[in-house]
């Protein structure tokens, strides 16, 4: 059972507040939502970072909701939508983490919407906003393909990510997003 | 018309659109699963107000929260005012909340509608 004691230590190592790893469902990140809120008013976090955080959070989760493949496909060993979802304090920052394994065959489109957003400054941002909105497409899971773009904004941070390969058909993909506590 | 009226939950906004009392709202918080499904029956509604609509129209935007999937939703709803004469979003934001406030610029600029913005009261 020396795993529990090292999985609390790697917590505390690394300022974890919140850590989900199974299945998401938007019943789920409604419960993560909550509990993150709950931890951020417990400590009296300023109601400008607790939106951003919140903000932050929401798109991560359910692009996760929407996007993370089924690693077997007849989701017979609960496998199914697993992914990870992680929430860091420290004294100057939120970090918010998602990992779900996506199709290899996506991960360059992944990595260029990514690129993209990064490469723009908050003018850029505000522009590629508007003409994505305004083209105005929801896909066939039901986003807006404005995800990105509105973690870049409200976070005023670059997006960082990578690419870790599962097999012949899978990589894990990893985002982590920095929420800076000052407002 | 029909009125709607839904009550707010953790993911969806409060909606009330009522013709006879002239009372057209959203409030609260809007990140449902399927924001589409979700504004389907607003959007639908509105349009059939735009056909005879009153003389005057003010609708209340006051929401704490949406997420992407319902801003481009929500562009919808303000474009469904674009025809009808009179009119107005008032805009409503929590005084610190300068993304809020700015999402409601940026509305303003992409839809030919007036705005006016009010602070929202805790």
């Amino acid at each position: 059972m020396k795993y529990v004691f090292d999985l609390h230590k790697t917590m505390l190592a690394h300022n974890l507040i919140l850590v989900y790893e199974g299945e998401f469902t938007q019943e789920i990140t409604k419960s993560i939502l909550a509990m993150a809120e709950r931890n951020m008013d417990a400590i009296g976090e300023s109601s400008g970072v607790k939106r951003k955080v919140f903000n932050v959070m929401v798109e991560c989760l359910q692009n996760i909701v929407k996007h993370a493949e089924d690693l077997n496909e007849k989701g017979e060993d609960g496998l199914r939508n697993n992914a990870i979802f992680l929430l860091g304090k420290s004294v100057s920052q939120y970090l918010i983490t998602s990992g779900n394994p996506v199709r290899n065959e996506v991960i360059e489109s992944i990595s260029s919407k990514i690129d993209q957003v990064n490469a723009l400054d908050k003018d850029g941002l505000k522009q590629l906003y508007k003409e994505v909105i305004k083209k105005g497409e929801i896909s066939e899971k039901g986003g807006a393909g404005l995800g990105f773009i509105d973690m870049a904004r409200k976070s005023g941070q670059k997006l960082e990510y990578s690419f870790e390969p599962i097999n012949d058909e899978f990589s894990f993909f990893s985002l982590q997003i920095t929420v800076p506590r000052e407002d | 018309m029909n009125i709607i009226s839904l009550e707010g939950k953790e993911d969806t906004p409060k909606v009330i659109l009522d013709k006879d009392n002239g009372v057209f709202e959203i409030s609260g918080r809007s990140l449902p699963e399927d924001a589409r499904e979700f504004y389907r029956p607003i959007i639908e509604w509105l349009q059939e107000y735009a056909s005879n609509p009153n003389p005057e129209t003010v609708f209340n935007f006051k929401l704490e929260y949406f997420n992407t999937a319902s801003s481009k939703l929500l562009l919808d709803v303000l474009q469904t005012l674009e025809g009808i004469p009179n009119a107005k979003v008032i805009w409503y934001h929590f005084e610190d909340d300068e993304d809020m406030e700015e999402a409601g610029k940026e509305f303003e600029d992409m839809v030919d509608v007036e705005f006016e913005f009010r602070i929202l009261a805790d």
